[in-house]
């Protein structure tokens, strides 16, 4: 039952519905991949798994560890083992990335243990340093103030620095790959593929089919519309690359 | 059957008195026999009594009062001799740590109706270093005090420093001659336990041209719990040529306390003053501090904090005075309230006729952190040269929610993603403190106020 699984997902925004039934199931070890253009409700759904105050659930369950997460805080969520890397990664000016990641680690300890102590500084460096180096970043970013700043490669390398150093079970990442140039792109792919294993399981958002030749998705869905309306293996994304979404057109007016 | 009397509002606050002190002029601490006072001292004191008199009591049609309503001060109830419990007569161990290094160059502690504690550097002894409180000084440096004392902050300038003027005879006296560069800081701690108080206490701090010192001077009280407690405190700082001072100053009183306070730093030709200041204490304060820039290259530097919850009130009045060319000014002063409390910033630049060349920035940023919290920020110009640079900036923010979900999203609790952001917030004032210690301590007192 380490399945995240997804049923009947509706969203608001602002009263308006953006997600219109999602159903999706992704299991530990698996690699999904969401296409879709713009504006059809894949950071909405990114958002809303992680528990976005903004994002209404009208209706619809998502299941992880036996409990609707839908009910829990975005903390308790994250506790759960779940991650997002942020499509636009947030800045906190005055909060180092290394402070920051202490708080990150150490509220996840107390919670296993209330009596934890928290992770030991020379532990905690040693882990950060092979993290960075694994990213390729100069090891002085562990002291600039989280995403103050920061170049978009640099915000995108940081959210993978985060991903490596929580140890998620269930990542989402949300473009990731966007706003990175082809070294980066490679770079963050392999850090991810570092990471790859039978506990974790991942949502990779994307535009494009580049960053799935780094890492190979086990599926491709589709979203168009609020909801996903073709799913497949790895094939389907290099279709898209392809013929783009015109065909799909038909699949939504079917649903309506 | 008797008239109903219609209670308005405006009625209400009619009934608010505006406080009287109960004190008279034979509670002055000019009448010992014991012939340590000198005459001029004596004759200061009734001076400013006698202003304290004439001055009226402040009021919200004052331009400098005018979101700062003092009349719920109990000041009838006030006493100079208030019952002390023995044990609360020391202060708290934090409080006496060296602040800086390992090992302070000189300190000195200052408890209500007990002599002072005095320690300090027999190398700087030597060098004619003073570094003694007022008492003593007034007994051993009669000549200094009465060239020095009152000489920047004048009883004349408001109600309170009158009242101060006339009644403090505790305080803490610093003297660095000419050329003297203390390597070690020095350090004072003000302590004041007593239910229903009234402490008056002095600052007097005096560098002589090119010398150099690090002072930090910290002002602090139990909470009580019960009554009101009072504080009137006079600050006056010289600056000579060429000289550097770093002053750390920092306030926790407890939340009986109200207080008030006037101070003033003087800097010479080339002198340069780094003021570096925390607030978090008392139920209200009013601060007026300025800096007066008075010879060629002289440069003032304000760093501030503050930090209030439950239902204080702190306000802060502070002037930036560019009176001759080529000064320097920066002033930073951030503020996070929580609850129902509210702060008040009013910051002014002036610069004099022909003060060419003049530097002068201010700003002001503030964190509300709950909805019935307020930050008043006022900032202000009056600029009489026509070649100068003077810039400012105020804001009041609340927390950002993306920030708090981004937080939330690593699984940090919303208290401690809340902790995070302030201290955030008040990063870059810690960036200008120069030493881990304070800096410290002034984290702790951030962290205290969120738990
Ligand atoms: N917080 C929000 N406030 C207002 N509107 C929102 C918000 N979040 C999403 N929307 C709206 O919901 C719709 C879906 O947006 P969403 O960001 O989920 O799309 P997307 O599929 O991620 O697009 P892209 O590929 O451009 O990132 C859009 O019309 C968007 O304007
Ligand atoms: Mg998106």
């Amino acid at each position: 039952m380490s399945e995240l699984r997804i049923v009947n997902l509706h969203v608001n925004v602002n009263g308006r519905e953006i997600l219109k039934g999602v159903n999706l199931t992704i299991h530990k070890g698996e690699i999904h991949a969401l296409m879709g253009p713009n504006g059809t409700g894949k950071s909405t759904l990114a958002y809303t798994l992680m528990g976005h105050p903004s994002y209404e659930v009208t209706e619809g369950e998502v299941w992880y560890k036996g409990q609707n997460i839908l009910e829990l805080e975005a903390d308790q969520r994250a506790h759960l083992g779940l991650f997002l890397a942020f499509q636009y990664p947030v800045a906190i000016p005055g909060v180092s990335v290394a402070n920051f990641l202490r708080a990150a680690i150490n509220a996840r300890r107390r919670i296993a243990n209330p009596e934890d102590k928290g992770i030991p500084i020379p532990e905690f460096r040693k882990e950060l340093k092979k993290v960075m180096d694994l990213l390729k970043v100069d090891h002085s970013f562990a002291s600039r103030y989280l995403n103050d700043g920061f170049s978009g490669g640099e915000k995108k390398r940081a959210e993978i620095i985060q991903m490596a150093m929580l140890k998620p079970e269930i990542a989402i990442m949300d473009e990731t790959d966007s706003g990175l140039d082809i070294d980066a792109l490679r770079i963050v792919s392999e850090g991810v593929n570092a990471l790859r294993g039978p506990n974790l399981g991942v949502l990779i958002i994307t535009h494009y089919q580049r960053i799935l030749n780094y890492i190979k998705p086990d599926y491709v869905h589709i979203m168009m519309d609020g909801r996903i309306v073709e799913s497949g293996g790895p094939d389907l994304a290099l279709h898209l690359e392809e013929h783009g979404y015109d065909w799909l057109k038909n699949k939504i007016e079917m649903t309506f | 059957m008797a008239t109903p009397v219609v209670v308005t509002k405006k009625r209400r606050e009619e009934l608010l008195e505006s406080p009287q002190f109960p004190f008279t002029e034979r509670d002055l601490p000019i009448w010992a026999q014991d012939g340590d006072i000198p005459e001029a001292l004596k004759e200061y004191h009734l001076r400013a009594w006698g202003l304290f008199q004439t001055i009226p009591m402040p009021s919200l049609t004052d331009e400098a009062w005018r979101r700062t309503d003092i009349r719920g001060l109990k000041a009838s109830e006030l006493t100079l001799y208030p019952v002390l419990q023995k044990r609360s007569l020391r202060p708290p161990r934090d409080l006496l740590k060296p602040l800086v290094g390992k090992k302070h160059g000189g300190q000195v502690v200052l408890v209500p109706a007990h002599a002072a504690t005095v320690s300090v550097d027999e190398e700087w002894q030597k060098k004619g270093v003073i570094f003694t409180d007022l008492k003593t000084a007034r007994k051993h440096h009669a000549e200094f005090l009465l060239s020095t004392l009152g000489q920047i902050v004048r009883p004349e300038e408001g109600k309170f420093a009158a009242l101060a003027a006339a009644f403090a005879e505790d305080g803490v006296v610093l003297y660095i001659p000419s050329g003297v560069r203390l390597k070690a800081p020095l350090h004072s701690v003000i302590w004041s336990p007593g239910v229903r108080l009234a402490r008056f206490t002095r600052l007097l701090i005096w560098l002589d041209d090119d010398s150099e010192l690090t002072f930090v001077h910290e002002m602090a009280s139990p909470d009580q719990g019960e009554g009101q407690s009072f504080h009137a405190g006079i600050v006056e700082i010289h600056v000579g040529k060429g000289a550097h001072l770093t002053f750390v100053e920092m306030q926790s009183w407890g939340r009986d306390v109200w207080n008030f306070t006037h101070e003033r730093a003087r800097v010479e030709r080339d002198g340069t003053l780094d003021w570096i200041f925390g607030s978090v204490g008392s139920q209200l304060t009013k601060t007026f501090m300025e800096i007066d820039l008075i010879g060629e290259g002289a440069t003032g530097k304000m760093s501030g904090f503050y930090f209030t919850d439950g239902d204080q009130h702190l306000d802060h009045d502070t002037q930036q005075n560019h009176l001759a060319p080529h000064t320097t000014s920066d002033l930073l002063f951030k503020g996070a309230l929580q609850d129902r409390s509210r702060s008040v910033w009013q910051g002014m630049i002036y610069v004099a006729p022909g003060a060419q060349k003049t530097d002068g920035y201010q700003a002001n940023r503030n964190l509300t952190l709950s909805p019935y919290a307020r930050a008043d920020s006022i900032p202000g110009l009056e600029i009489m040269a026509n070649d100068v640079r003077c810039t400012h900036g105020a804001t009041v923010g609340k927390i950002d929610e993306e920030q708090l979900f981004y937080l939330l999203s690593r699984g940090i609790s919303r208290n401690e993603a809340i902790r995070l952001i302030v201290e955030g917030f008040f990063e870059p004032i810690m960036e200008r403190v120069p030493y881990g210690g304070v800096r410290q301590r002034f984290r702790t007192a951030i962290k205290q106020k969120i738990e």
